[in-house]
């Protein structure tokens, strides 16, 4: 038997066992710190930096960093939640995000973990990148242009032994999800739509084809409860 | 109860669909609690055609076109407060999703080389249409925004709780039920 | 030769090994000069990786090209020193010369011309590669010389050989480089005191890392000889030459002319944690050097000073290997410079673990600037107490300052740690009154004029080893500006705070730039500092902001005169917005335009 420990989220003990970071313990404890790259079935990534808490004033991503006995970490601060609805309204910003049109409007991470955090408009101006959509496959339609780059659809392939999404590219303007085809075209792959990798987006980039809008306005998974809530409910579940 | 004076109200709406303002009335039978806390400048509802001296300004609608580059200007211009209203206003919305398309492309292909035209149809030149833009903007990127209320549209609760927040003063806070982007 | 078989001779010479695969990429595209779908496809397929990942490799690097690059290809370095030297201008009248826009192929697929990230010539600059091949002191004549012998497609061999030729332009010299060397010496020095002493060693020279952070040498060191080895494993020694940071070029010095003095350290370090790998991290910029340096590898392989038994001693083996990067600031981040050694694109990676527990291929690994292993290497030859009586408390030693900008003598300077800056302006020949120095880089810090009393060391002012001086005449929001670009185009992309930070950064000071910025972007400026510096990935986004800053809080005026109003404006000229409106329908009525306000 594991010895009980906990450490301080907000003042709040949380338990945790050896190995788990900040944001696994939270997770499992029902406690809700922002995120959008990690998810509980795979490796942290670290990118989205929405997780970021601060320990004795120094800012690290919960997601990566190891919980330890007594730690104090303070996580929905005013000045950490400012700094996560910047990050959110630069991930608004770089992509479009159009959630009138967008058939993951409330089931998407993204628009919930913004709803959660009061961002109210996108601050900064647009870059309205131009992003085409790949339509190319039977089952599965790519649109690029909501993708906040978190890797889960790499790491979720690579986990269906396809590799079929990688993460490449430099910078801004470079760096995209490539896919596994010379053509660059999704049909050309192995993907098929009872892989992980078709269930495991955040957003609206990889949607099942003709299904889009089932669910009714009210009803959607974030329309029921706020991330935070829904979070909680499902972490009670697992 | 002293005598406070009305906070006058403006609204337009620019390259919108006017869901906005339906959304407005929405409200109910709030208009009349309104309508005792303000009174209402340019707005579709007054038929006013110049906007005056205003408290609050309420723009529905991206920037798309030469005229709402006016009106807009207008209405920063007299309005103390501006608001964007509505996922136009607040990102381009859908007209922006013409935004990586080349404007002179989208002209040609709807006037000229689409089927089902006229024949020796053209792009109209008559100097009474405003000019389109090469790009659709939110609002906030060609004049200084003061607060946003997103939706599409926001609703007729969400929109009161927001005025009833910004007349009494409060920070307008909408929560999660009535925070929406879509 | 057919293109298949360039690509197999790549394969074959690295031995099918995708951790090999930067290193294959660029000895095909040195022959088929760009990296064409179909390349990609049968080098994934000869090193056993999914496609994708090779393609996320190439796209990585500027220097791999996914699409035709032309016969010649060249990359004017866009440091802002080059800048000051007239790089823009000679650009520009090379383009006109052959016809073609900068970023874009011409039509005949003869010369692609653009910019690249400071190339490490600030002292003899405007410099450029042409296919890669480094071209320093450029004027208009040469510009005009080289124009005519591309459009006759003269071969890069029958170039003046004048023009490729870079100097050292090593003004000073001290402790570390006033001194011949004798190969060997320093490392038969370390055998006889044995790992542990030359570690302690190490330890009371009070060696800090020359790269700018200045962590402690001995202690990176312990933690990797500490750290376990799993079967199979060793220990690896990293040379990080990957000098990146703009304005620095002392390493340039040092592996052209003291290639044995850092080779030398490598292998004490080997000896002292117990590694028998190591790996020079040379940047793709000083592609010019690698052959000269592996014939230095190969002749101290043949003095008994590498390989196996060295210095007839059994068990001691230690080799190096060269490997080349391929144009990505962030590979300096040693991180992520294990990750471009590991065949990938160059991210550094989530810590902990740190690189000397977990580092190449999962080895104990210590990664050490260039300067380092040199002074490693006389700490060895001389002792700890020697090293120790120069510099400063907690700066010992001596330090390496690339110097350039508005100086007389531009150049590589040798002082003690604890130097004043006056002290190294002087030397340099400062021509005019001083408006500002960026020490150690757009990363590093703004002096003003001053400023000039402080003194380079960890106490005072930590470098790296990079002073760029601006005289009067410098517009300090330009230098700025220029820093900015870097970072947009450097920032690796995997975290939202950098990704997407710097690129607002650029575009507000775009903004600036053309008269279309207000106080509103005034305050912009250090609230993107402030998100970079606090939930950025690594040091390259926590320190993106930092130019910006600097210059805002000691060169304010410089931003302020540029502003169109105290208020908001737009970043865009409406009037433009309206440009293809008006094509169409060929209107220039009143209301066909758009006045400012």
């Amino acid at each position: 038997m594991s010895e009980e420990t906990t450490f301080f989220l907000d003042g709040e003990p949380i338990p945790f066992t050896a190995g788990q970071t900040i944001l696994q313990a939270a997770h499992a404890a029902g406690r809700y710190i922002p995120h959008l790259c990690w998810h509980p079935d795979y490796k942290p990534h670290g990118s989205c930096r929405l997780c970021t808490v601060s320990i004795g004033g120094r800012s690290v991503p919960a997601c990566a960093t190891q919980a330890s006995e007594g730690l104090e970490v303070a996580n929905r601060t005013p000045e950490l939640d400012d700094a996560r609805r910047m990050l959110l309204q630069m991930l608004f910003v770089e992509g479009n995000h159009f959630c009138p049109s967008c058939e993951k409007s409330g089931q998407c991470l993204l628009q919930a973990t913004a709803y959660e955090l009061g961002m109210m408009g996108p601050h900064f101006d647009h870059f309205y990148p131009n992003r085409p959509v790949d339509a190319s496959h039977p089952d599965v339609l790519l649109d690029f242009n909501r993708c906040i780059l978190c890797s889960l659809c790499e790491q979720a392939s690579a986990r269906d032994g396809k590799f079929v999404f990688v993460m490449g590219g430099r910078g801004m303007r470079g760096r995209k999800v490539i896919i596994n085809s010379a053509s660059g075209r999704l049909a050309d792959t192995d993907f098929a739509l009872t892989d992980r990798a078709a269930n495991v987006c955040p957003v609206g980039v990889i949607l099942k084809k003709r299904v889009g809008f089932s669910v009714p306005y009210g009803q959607r998974r974030y329309d029921r409860a706020p991330v935070s809530v829904a979070q909680a409910q499902e972490a009670s579940r697992e | 109860m002293n005598d406070v004076r009305k906070l006058r109200i403006a609204t337009t709406s620019l390259a919108g669909c006017f869901g906005c303002h339906m959304s407005l009335l929405d409200i109910d039978e709030r208009l009349f609690t309104l309508l005792e806390l303000v009174e209402f400048d340019r707005t579709p509802l007054t038929d006013i055609k110049r906007c005056g001296a205003c408290d609050i300004g309420l723009i529905e609608g991206g920037v798309c076109n030469a005229e709402n580059v006016h009106v807009l200007r207008e209405f920063r211009k007299n309005c103390k407060i501006l608001v964007a209203v509505g996922a136009c206003a607040v990102n381009g919305g859908l007209p922006a999703q013409r935004n990586h398309l080349d404007l002179r492309d989208i002209l040609e292909a709807v006037y000229e080389t689409e089927g089902g035209l006229a024949r020796g149809a053209h792009i109209p030149n008559d100097p009474e249409l405003p000019l389109p833009l090469n790009q659709v903007h939110p609002i906030h990127e060609v004049v200084k925004v003061d607060y946003f209320l997103p939706g599409c549209p926001p609703s007729g609760d969400a929109i009161w709780k927001f005025l009833s927040d910004l007349i009494a003063g409060r920070t307008p806070t909408l929560g999660h039920d009535l925070l929406h982007y879509d | 030769m057919d293109p298949l078989d360039v690509i197999d001779r790549a394969l074959a010479h690295h031995h099918h090994d995708g951790t090999r695969l930067m290193q294959i990429l660029r000895e095909t595209q040195e022959v088929l000069g760009w990296l064409a779908p179909e390349t990609i496809t049968r080098i994934a397929e000869g090193v056993g990786w999914p496609r994708a990942k090779v393609e996320a490799t190439a796209a990585f690097y500027s220097f791999f090209h996914l699409r035709p690059r032309g016969d010649y290809c060249l990359l004017w370095s866009d440091n802002i020193v080059d800048q000051m030297a007239g790089s823009q201008a000679l650009m520009q009248r090379l383009c006109e010369a052959l016809w073609l826009e900068p970023g874009r192929l011409s039509e005949d697929g003869l010369a692609f011309v653009h910019t690249t990230s400071d190339i490490g010539m600030g002292d003899q600059g405007p410099a450029l590669l042409v296919n890669y091949r480094t071209m320093t002191r450029m004027t208009p004549e040469r510009v005009d010389a080289m124009a005519e012998l591309i459009r006759n497609r003269a071969p890069l061999a029958s170039w003046p050989a004048e023009w490729f030729r870079v100097e050292d332009n090593l003004r000073r010299t001290g402790p570390l480089l006033g001194e011949a060397f004798a190969p060997g010496t320093a490392l038969s020095a370390a055998w006889a005191r044995g790992p542990e002493a030359q570690l302690a060693e190490i330890a009371a020279a009070g060696l800090r890392g020359r790269g700018g952070a200045g962590f402690p040498t001995a202690r990176k060191w312990q933690a990797c000889r500490d750290a376990p080895l799993e079967a199979g494993q060793t220990r690896v020694v990293v040379c990080n030459a990957d000098e990146g940071e703009p304005g620095t070029f002392k390493d340039r010095v040092l592996l052209n002319s003291y290639a044995d003095l850092v080779f030398e350290g490598m292998t004490i370090a080997a000896f002292t944690i117990g590694a028998r790998r190591g790996f020079v991290y040379l940047r793709g910029e000083y592609r010019y050097l690698l052959e000269a340096l592996e014939a230095t590898l190969q002749r101290r392989r043949e003095q008994g000073l590498l390989g196996n038994g060295i210095l007839g001693r059994d068990g001691f083996d230690f080799d190096i290997e060269i490997h080349l990067g391929a144009g990505a600031y962030v590979c300096g981040e040693e991180s992520a410079l294990i990750e471009s050694l590991e065949g990938k694109p160059g991210r550094p990676r989530l810590r902990p673990p740190f690189p000397v527990t977990k580092g190449y291929l999962g080895q104990p690994t210590i990664v050490n600037n260039v300067e380092t292993f040199a002074c490693v290497c006389r700490i060895a030859e001389k002792g700890a107490a020697w090293f120790a009586a120069i510099g400063t408390a907690q700066s010992t030693g001596s330090k390496l300052l690339s110097v350039s900008g508005d100086v007389a003598h531009p150049g590589v300077y040798e002082y003690p740690f604890g130097v004043s800056v006056a002290e190294v302006l002087e030397a340099a020949g400062v021509r005019n009154c001083v408006q500002g120095v960026q020490v150690s880089g757009p990363s590093g810090t703004t002096l003003t004029g001053e400023e000039l009393g402080r003194r380079l060391c960890f106490e005072d002012v930590p470098t790296a080893g990079a002073l760029m001086v601006f005289d009067c005449t410098r517009d300090m929001f330009e230098v700025a500006r220029n820093f900015a670009h870097f970072f947009a185009h450097e920032s690796c992309g995997f975290c939202t705070p950098c990704r997407v930070g710097t690129q607002i950064n650029a575009r507000l000071m775009d903004k600036i730039a053309a008269g279309r910025g207000s106080q509103y972007d005034l305050q912009e400026l250090p609230r993107l500092h402030r998100l970079l510096a606090g939930t950025a990935h690594c040091g390259l986004g926590h320190s993106a902001g930092n130019p910006i800053f600097e210059t805002l809080t000691k060169f304010r005026p410089a931003y302020e005169r540029r502003l169109k109003s105290s208020d908001f404006a737009p970043a865009f000229d409406l009037d433009a917005e309206l440009s293809q409106a008006r094509q169409m329908t060929g209107r220039e009525d009143r209301a066909a335009h758009l006045v400012e306000e």
